[in-house]
Order: structure tokens, then sequence, then C-alpha cells
């Protein structure tokens, strides 16, 4: 088989399985629809690894599929670019969507969705894959809108939820305003480039520098700022950055595995990867640099805090998200492309995994989803728990641990950056450190030790509650006890487990310092050192470990977690306290700082009373009230008025006859 | 090509009451009448810009009248997609329709040749009877078959649309005596005219082609028309008659008053965009699911127009290709809500909710048709919006922007009213007694779904037949034929 149908195969794997399973779901029955789309992905899967090898020997690929249009001299193709960028994400996508598929066997065991979920999440696999795959940005957009969508009918997936369809509505509406921005970008690439080919786009960036453009009267920007900026925009709804974020947190209405696959691991990753392919562009622009610097790190920090008060264990897991994301866009601007690639995959081990082993205490504990409930799981679910602690460990930063090397480079390239807005970007994802322990901690000590804050009897074995996805009720006797989940569900924990651990040291010194990347991200080491400076001061993963014992970050972990420890483990009573003495500042993080009741009162009531009115005066009142019907009703009393004048008396007409001749005599002797 | 259909409706059209028979004749004449056009495409040479296919006969000879047909690459889709629709409508009008069956059927059926014979008039006046002829099988759809207000609706729709063609007649006797006596429309297309004559002529035409479209503030009868008509109606409506008005600026306007529709064209570009952001607004607040869709056509053939008026081949193809799927997904829209209609007897939003419990095949398609409304990429609907929007961006980036917000409102009022009605618990005993659609119904379904999807995924077949005509279009745009 040549490497260009294995290129191929990898995405149309998925989709025969999504195809098969959606199409067919009942003649195949369950069984068939796990299987079918497990094989489509673990093909892709396998596929990917090949091609990465491949790719490591030196075998980088940009070609055509087909031609999608033509328009004057322009011709938009489909088309794959094959390189180290584009592995990484290749095996990141489809390694994690095979611990999900199998993990949903467990997990959704008794919905009666089963055939559409897999039908969903290989779809989702299919557009993610072509999405990092392609070479232009037409296919870009394609694979852009095609996982925002499988997204929307994701979250929906209980569509008899009415949080569930508020919750998919509002996060492709948000979407839909990032992408909005997204389009405009690749307007102006096209219509500056005249092409929308990476290759040939990043070739001729260089030319348009200094180029300005006036979008507003007498303000010349820079195009290559206008154009970066809005694609960024782009990225902002998609990986649910600042203040596009807030789908993300609804999202997780949801089913579990989904959490894990699309708003943890890769669809919300999409956007980070997005810009570190735009590097030639990105790099071009300082003012775009700042942008995204500033705005990842207002996302890191002030979605770590809305995590710590949390108490739905998933909502907790997706401020954790949303912070890290922060963090790989703060790498982004940082012109440290290659961390925040590199965050970005040990994310998404360490948070699948989080998401995955969050899902499962779930399963245990009939879907109550309240960490107030929980407590003392570990002896229940010793699998989930020893998972859950290295998940946490690995995102607190623990030395070692994959999220340490990722989470501290992009401090010390932030630290290394020199662009307006790197100070605060350096004191948000340091302070953000401490964030992250106190509330992986908190939530991690509320629902492994302690006493335990359920009632259960020990002896019963009746399952007929868990059918009962709904309840999210407080209801505490009557239960079995927590039980560690089945194989099918612990198994993806403890694969993506190991990745998790050493992922970080077995990866940092090619990826971020090696030629691992090669040409697929491009940083102008003289305008943005910071990359330079990080490798010289490099002298291995474990110097990097051993000098880090020394640096603030490792220290306000460990104070985050012992805080943690001391609120949720000693002194149970201090968190209440606290919050009646902080009473402001706790009513404006238990309202996530008021984005969504503005969005709902302004954006959506706004565009409601706004249509409304138009209509109602516009079209309703003036369009037909006054034109149409009042020339209606002005015809009919001119009518009326003229009926008067056909009498039908012959001497009316021969009177009106002669006043005509008359005037038309007067009329053409005058003139 | 059109006669083909005349003789076979008038076959059907005369006898009352033998129902089934007349279906059969009417798929029979619909399916024909779609396997005469397909020549038409597989045939074509796009490579020109000539008029191919051409046929002439003296019609009225003291007046240079002739009856002159022949498409170009503009006009060749647009009877293709008029000759599917019209398989499509006799289908879904199959169980519904039960009084007059063989009228209805008849009326879909000249409607469907008189079409035809709008995209493919050569000549000026047999173009106008065209024009004329098809307002009255559709007014009289509407007003036969329509809902309780159709009387009000049928009468507005026709007085509307009649009160533009008039002017259109002035404006073609004009022409006739300025073009030395012609009546051919590649001849006025050659003549030179005045600034005076242009902007006249701009505005004469003007309001015979925006209210088909309809553009902003011309649109009021196309809600109402809708509202009341059976579903075949609004399929037809939506999915043929508006690409009429059109078809009309691409044909008339932009080639015989370049330099009227240049000096004009920001006022066009500023009614389009109010098409798009305003009604896209307006469609928000819509109760009514028919006028939702109204409002939304509305504001997708804005897109239309406003690539047109930016005289460069992206948006001008971009509004082709989205006049083409437009008509394949506003149908489908149409023949979804039909289908619910046809069962509840209801077109409000809130009779209804949880629909996806008891119809999920159905839920299905809609699904895609309404992401297809929403201009989802891989959809047919997402080809046009785009390619308008790049041609757009390259004049204005503010224009583009303002069009770009499509894609939100686009979604909210799609996707909010899907959720209002698809999704959910079931709402009330209606819902709850909803059956799945039938053979016929998933037929009629999955015929459009394999073009919106195909259109989407691969629309280079359908702009290679327009590069050549569309170029042509432009070069003689950009071409000024101004006299002093």
């Amino acid at each position: 088989m040549d490497m260009k149908s294995l290129y191929l195969l990898v995405p149309m794997a998925p989709l025969a399985g999504a195809i098969i399973a959606g199409l067919f779901g009942k003649a195949i029955g369950r069984v068939g629809a796990h299987t079918i789309t497990i094989l489509g992905v673990a093909i892709a899967f396998i596929a990917s690894l090949v091609i990465f090898q491949d790719v490591q020997a030196g075998h980088t690929f940009n070609g055509p599929l087909y031609t999608w249009l033509t328009s004057g001299t322009v011709s938009l193709e489909i088309g794959f670019l094959i390189d180290p960028l584009t592995t990484v994400m290749m095996l990141v996508v489809t390694f994690v969507s095979l611990c999900v598929h199998v993990y949903t066997i467990g997990y959704m065991a008794e919905d009666d969705g089963y055939q559409r979920f897999f039908s969903y999440i290989s779809l989702f696999t299919f557009s993610m894959l072509m999405l990092v795959m392609s070479n232009n940005f037409l296919q870009l957009f394609f694979g852009w809108e095609a996982v925002g969508l499988v997204s929307y009918l994701l979250i929906g997936f209980w569509y008899t939820r009415d949080t569930a369809i508020y919750a998919n509505l509002k996060a492709f509406l948000v979407n839909r305003v990032g992408d909005c921005g997204f389009l405009l970008g690749i307007g102006l690439v096209l219509a500056y480039f005249g092409t929308l080919d990476y290759a040939e786009v990043f070739q001729k960036a260089p030319m348009l520098v200094g180029q300005t453009v006036s979008l507003i009267e007498g303000h010349p920007w820079e195009v290559m700022t206008v154009i970066c900026i809005l694609l960024f925009i782009g990225a902002m709804g998609k990986s649910a950055q600042f203040p596009l974020h807030v789908w993300l947190p609804d999202s997780m209405e949801g089913p579990t595995p989904i959490s894990a696959l699309i708003h943890a691991a890769t669809m919300v990753t999409a956007g980070i990867f997005m810009v570190a392919r735009m590097s030639p562009l990105f790099e071009l622009s300082d003012t775009a640099l700042s942008f995204v610097m500033v705005i990842g790190a207002i996302t890191a920090l002030f979605m770590g805090f809305l995590g710590m008060i949390q108490n739905d264990i998933k909502r907790v897991v997706a401020y954790s998200t949303l912070s890290q994301l922060g963090y790989m866009t703060v790498a982004l601007g940082a012109s440290a492309y290659s961390v925040a690639i590199f965050h970005l995959m040990t994310h998404a081990f360490f948070k699948a995994l989080l998401f995955l082993a969050a899902g499962s205490v779930i399963m245990g504990m009939h879907h109550d989803q309240d960490i107030r409930n929980m407590g003392g799981l570990r002896k229940y679910m010793p699998i989930t728990w020893l998972t859950m602690l290295i998940g946490s460990l690995a995102l607190i930063g623990t030395p070692g641990l994959s999220g340490f090397f990722s989470k501290d480079s992009i401090i010390e390239a932030v630290h290394a950056s020199h662009l307006w807005g790197s100070g605060f970007a350096a004191f948000a994802v340091t302070a953000g450190v401490f964030v992250t322990a106190f509330y992986s901690f908190r939530m991690y000590f509320l629902v492994f030790h302690g006493k335990e804050r359920f009632k259960c009897a020990h002896d019963t074995h009746d399952h007929e509650d868990d059918k009962d996805a709904d309840a999210h009720g407080h209801h505490h006797g009557g239960h079995s006890c927590p039980h560690e989940s089945p194989w099918v569900v612990w198994l993806p924990l403890a694969l993506l487990a190991i990745p998790s651990i050493y992922a970080g040291w077995a990866y940092i010194q090619p990826m971020l310092y090696g030629d691992f990347f090669g040409s697929a991200i491009f940083v102008d080491p003289v305008a943005h050192p910071a990359m330079e400076e990080l490798k010289a001061g490099f002298h291995g993963a474990g110097a990097m470990a051993m000098h880090s014992l020394t640096t603030l970050p490792l220290w306000l972990a460990v104070a985050g977690v012992g805080t943690a420890y001391f609120l949720s483990m000693v002194r149970k009573d201090l968190p209440a306290k606290i919050r009646a003495k902080a009473g402001i500042l706790y009513t404006i993080l238990d309202k996530k700082y008021g984005f969504d009741d503005f969005n709902d009162w302004f954006f959506a009531g706004g565009a409601r009373f706004l249509g409304g009115r138009l209509w109602r005066w516009g079209d309703v009142a003036a369009i037909d009230g006054i034109l149409v019907n009042g020339t209606a009703r002005l015809v009919g009393r001119i009518a009326g008025m003229v009926r008067h004048v056909q009498s039908g008396y012959v001497y009316h007409y021969a009177f009106a006859m002669i006043i005509g001749v008359a005037l038309m005599v007067t009329w053409f002797v005058k003139v | 090509m059109p006669i083909v259909f005349g003789l076979l409706i008038l076959a059907t059209g005369g006898d009352d009451r033998n129902a089934d028979g007349q279906r059969t004749l009417a798929l029979l004449g619909a399916a024909l009448g779609l396997a005469v056009a397909i020549p038409l495409w597989t045939g074509f040479d796009a490579t020109t810009a000539d008029m191919q296919f051409t046929e002439m006969a003296a019609w009225i000879p003291a007046l240079e009248v002739n009856y002159h047909l022949g498409v170009d690459g503009i006009s060749m889709p647009f009877i293709l997609l008029n000759s599917f629709t019209t398989l499509i409508v006799i289908l879904a009008g199959w169980q519904v329709i039960q009084n007059k069956v063989g009228q209805y059927m008849a009326a879909f059926l000249i409607q469907s040749g008189i079409i035809n014979g709008v995209f493919a008039a050569l000549d000026g006046v047999l173009f106008y009877v065209f024009f004329e002829a098809m307002l009255i099988p559709l007014y009289l759809i509407v007003g036969m078959w329509g809902g309780p207000n159709r009387v009000y609706a049928a009468i507005k729709f026709f007085l509307y649309t009649l009160l533009g063609s008039l002017l259109m007649l002035v404006a073609m006797i004009y022409l006739f005596f300025a073009s030395g006596g012609s009546f051919e429309i590649l001849t006025w297309h050659k003549i030179g005219l005045t600034m005076t004559a242009q902007t006249l002529l701009f505005v004469a035409f003007f309001f015979a082609f925006a209210v088909k479209v309809p553009m902003w503030p011309v649109h009021t009868w196309l809600p109402d028309a809708h509202v009341e008509a059976p579903t075949g109606g609004s399929v037809v409506l939506a999915a043929i008659t508006l690409k009429v008005g059109a078809y009309g600026f691409l044909r008339f306007v932009l080639p015989i008053v370049p330099d009227a529709s240049h000096e004009l064209a920001g006022f066009m570009i500023f009614l389009s965009l109010v098409a798009v952001v305003y009604i896209g607004l307006v469609a928000l607040v819509q109760a009514d699911m028919k006028k939702l869709i109204a409002y939304s056509s509305i504001a997708h053939m804005g897109f239309v127009t406003l690539g047109f008026f930016i005289f460069n081949q992206w948006g001008m193809e971009g509004g082709l290709i989205q006049m083409i799927s437009h008509g394949f997904i506003s149908g489908a829209m149409f023949l979804c809500v039909g289908v619910m209609y046809d069962r509840v007897h209801s077109r409000q939003i809130a009779d209804y909710g949880g629909v996806a419990n008891t119809m999920p095949r159905f839920a299905a398609f809609f699904m895609l048709f309404a992401m297809a409304n929403s201009g989802l990429p891989a959809t047919s609907g997402f080809v046009g919006e785009f390619m308008v929007i790049l041609g757009t961006i390259q004049v204005s980036f503010w224009y583009a922007a303002l069009a770009a917000t499509t894609l939100i409102f686009g979604a909210a009022y799609t996707l909010w009213m899907y959720k209002r009605v698809v999704f959910g618990k079931i709402a009330n005993e209606h819902v709850a007694e909803l059956t799945d659609i039938n053979a016929r119904e998933f037929l009629v379904l999955s015929l459009l779904a394999v073009l919106v999807l195909g259109m989407g995924v691969y629309p280079l077949p359908v702009t290679e037949v327009m590069h050549t005509s569309v170029e042509n279009l432009l070069a003689h745009v950009a071409h000024s034929k101004l006299i002093p």
C-alpha cells in the first residue's frame, strides 16, 4: 500500500464506521456498532503510527486529493499535509479516541442511543482528522465546523433534557461567533495571497509585512495583524478562550466520554493547533502575539479561580480545561509553539484520564456528580482512585510527570518573552499553578478521602436506578455501594495513565529542543528569542526536574495541595466561613463573572427584542400597514371616487368630453 | 422542451375524478421533463459563452417577435433545478392533496413548463409572456389549495409582482425602439444608452425583479404567500420562483445597463445587506415555521444579490450557486414542515416539542437540512455563502463582515426553531401520536439530502459549467456602453 492511500485510510476508516453504525445501527445491533467503530478507529490509530514512523524517517507529504471548486485563477482543493505537527495530532486524536470508544462500551451500556453515540464519536474522529491533516484553509474550516457540528449533536445527545439542548445551542452559537472572525480571516488570506494553500501562503507571507489596511478611516493597520487576530478569534471560539469561553462549562451536559474526547483532549485544542500551524503568519505580527498572550493569560488565571468553587465533579475538570487551554494560548503568544503543542499532547492524556476517571466515579455514585456527596471512594474504586491521582499529579506539575515538563516550559517561555503583556502573562501562569493545585486536590480529597458522605447498602445490588440518567438528585439511601467499574472502563484509564506519566521526560528533548518539528513550526529567532533562551538553559529532562525543586512554581503547587488538604480534610468548617466573609467575591465567582447573565440578557435578549421590533414596526406596520395595504386602500378610495364619474348618463360623459376638448385646445394653442 | 410538458398536461388537466391515474401521469410527466432536461447538462459545452440548444421560430413577424429559446451556463442549471423540483413536488403532493388532484398536478406541470420558458427565453416579449404566465398557476395553487387566509395572500402576491412587471414591459418597449426594432435580448446587450436612459431602465427592471427575489423592502408578500400556500406551492415558490428575479438581474439589468448598475451597486449592496441582517433578526422571532423559513429565504437571497453587485467572479458564481443550493435547501425545509403539518395540522412552533422522540428518522433529515440552512460546510448551503463572502471581502471588509453575521443569525434562527420543535420532551398528545416518515417521504427527502451533501462536498461540476458564461458576463459589465 503506498503512503497516499494510507493517509486516506486514516480519516476514512472512522468515517466508514460512523456511517455504518449510524445508518444501519438497528441492523447490526449494539455489539456490531461498537465493533465496527472501534475497528475503524483502531485502523486509523495503527495507520497513524506507521505514518508517524515514516515522517520520522523524513518523508513529509503535501498534495491535493481533489479540486473542490475553481473560480477565476484560484482553485480550492481538498488535500493532505503530513508533517511532524500533523502526525503528533493524528496520534493524539486516534489514541484518545480509541480509549474513549472502548470506555463508552461500559459508560453507555444502558443507554438507548448506544449506536447513535458510537456513530457520532466516530464521525467526530473523522472530522478532527480532516482538520489536522488539511493542507489548506478551506479544509481546515470544513473540519472546524464539522467538529462543531458533532460537538453540538453530542452535547445535546440526551435531547429530552432542557439543560442539554440549551447548552448545545449555546455552544454552537458561541462557536459561530468565533467562526465569523475565522471566516473573515480566511477571506482576507485569499484576498491578499490569492490562494488558500498553506505552503503558498506561508511562502508569500513575508512579502506582506509593512502593508497596511484601513478598516476604520484613518487608522491603518498591518494586514498581517488583522489576519492573525481574525484567525485567532476563530481559535477563541473553538478553544474556549475568554470571552468566548462561556460554552465549555455548559457543554458538560453531554455524556462524559465526549467531555473527555471533544471538550478536553481534541476539539478544544483545535484552536491551539491552528495557531501553531499558522506560526509563519503569527511570527510576523507582534501585536497579534501580544493579543494572543493576554487573552490566554486571562483565561488561564480567571477560569482557574472559577474551578476553585465548583461542586460538580465534571465542572471542576471543565474549568481546569479552560485554564489549561489558557496556558497553551499563552505559550503560543510567547512564540513557544512547540511548547504549546507539547502541553496540548500531555494535557490530552491526563485530562482525558481525569474526565474518564470522573465518569467512572459518576457511575460508581449512580450518576450523582456533586463532590460534596462523595468521600472515601478510594477503598471502593481502587483503580479509578490510582489513575485519578496520577492524572491530578500530572496536571499540577509534579516533577517527573508529563504535565510538569510541559507546564514548566510554558512558564519559562513566558518569562523569556519580551512582548507587550508578557509581564502580566508571566504572573498569571505562575499564580495559576497554585490555583490548579488547589482545585485539583480539593476535588481529589473530597472524592476519595475523608468520611463517606453517602449512604449505601452493602449487600443489595439493585441497578434499576442506574438507568435513571436524569437523576441529579441527592437521594443517598437505597443505592448499592460504589464499586469498581468494569474492565472496559478502567482499561482506558490505565492506558491513558501510562503516557500521563512518561510522555513528558520522554519527548521534551526532541519536541522542544530537537528538530522534531522541522519546518512545520516557524519561529523567528531574532524577534522572538524565547525558545533559544530556553534551549540554552536546558540540560536534559532529569536536570530540569531537579532544578525545579528550587523554583517558585513547584512550591506554589505544594502550597496549593496543602491548602486544599487543610480546607477539605482538617478544617472542613473553614470554607463555609470564608464564603460568608468574602461575600461579594464569592458571588462574583459563583456567577462566573456574570458573563452568562450578560450574554443571555444582552445578546440573546437583545437580538430577539430587535427582531421583534423590526418585524412589528418595520414589516408589519410600516411596509405592510402603510405601503402595501395603504396603497390598496388608496386605490380603493380613488376607485370609489372615480366610480361616481362612471354614472352611465350620456350627458355626463358628453359634458366631460367637452371640458376635455376645451382643455386640450387651450393647451395646443398655448404651445 | 417546454412543449413536451404542455402536451402531457393538457391530457391530465381535463378530467377530474380518477386521481390515481392522474398522479401517475403527472409523475410520468415530471420524470420525462427531467429526462428531457438532462441532455442539456450532459451535452453542454462549457467552453463557450454562446447560447446553446437554440430554437427559433417566427411568432409575430410584424413586430419582430420570435419564439427564440436557448441556454447558457447561467440558465442551464436552473432548468435542471426546475425540472427536478417539479418531480419532488409531484411526489410530495401524492397523498396530501385529495381534492382536485388533476388540476393540482396539472398546475404544477404547467408551471414547470412556463418556468423553463422563462429561463430559456431569448426574446424579450417571450420572456415577458412567460414571466407573467408563471404567476397564474402559482396564484391558483395558493388560492385554491392554500390555507384560510389564502385569498388575501394570493392577491397580495399577484398584485405585488404584477405591478413590478408592468414597468418591465415599458422598459422593453423602450428597448425595442432604442435597438431599432428588435426584441432580441442578445441584441439589447449590445446597444449603447445614455446614463439617464440606463438609470430609468434600471429602475424599471429593478421593480420587476426585486419584487420577485424578493429584496427588502418589497418582500412582505413572500411570508404571507408561503404561509397560505400548500407545501408543494411553497417548495416551488422558494426553490424556483424566487430565482427568476435574480436571474432577471443577470440576464437583463447587468448586461443591458452596466453603467447604471455600477452607479447603483452601492444601493443594491445596501439592500442586500439589510436583507441579511434585518431579515435575519426578524426570522428569529417568528412563531410560525413557514414564516421563519420564508424570512430565511429572503436573507439567503440577499446573498445572491450581494454576490451579483460586487462584480467579481467569486461573488457572481457564489450567487448562482447560492440560488441552486437554496432551491434544494428551502425546498427541503418546506417539505419537512409539510411532513409535520400533514400529521398535526399546525405550523406553530409552540405546538411542537420533542418530535425526535416519535420521528427519529425525520429528525435526522430535518437536522441535515437545518444545518445546511445554517450554512454548514460540506452542505451546499455553505458553498454559495462562502464564495460570496470571499468575493465581498475583496471589495470591502465591512460588507463582508456584515454578510458574515449570517453565520450567527442563520444558525440562531434555524437551530433555535429546531430545538423547540424537535428536541425536548414530548410536548403534547399530538406529538406523542406522530408516526415516522413513510417510504415516499423518505425517498423525497433522501433525494434532496444526496444533492445537498453532494453539492457541498464536490461543487466543482456545477461551477464548471458557469465559468465561461460568467466570465463573459463580467467582461460585458466591465465594458461601458455609455453614449452621451
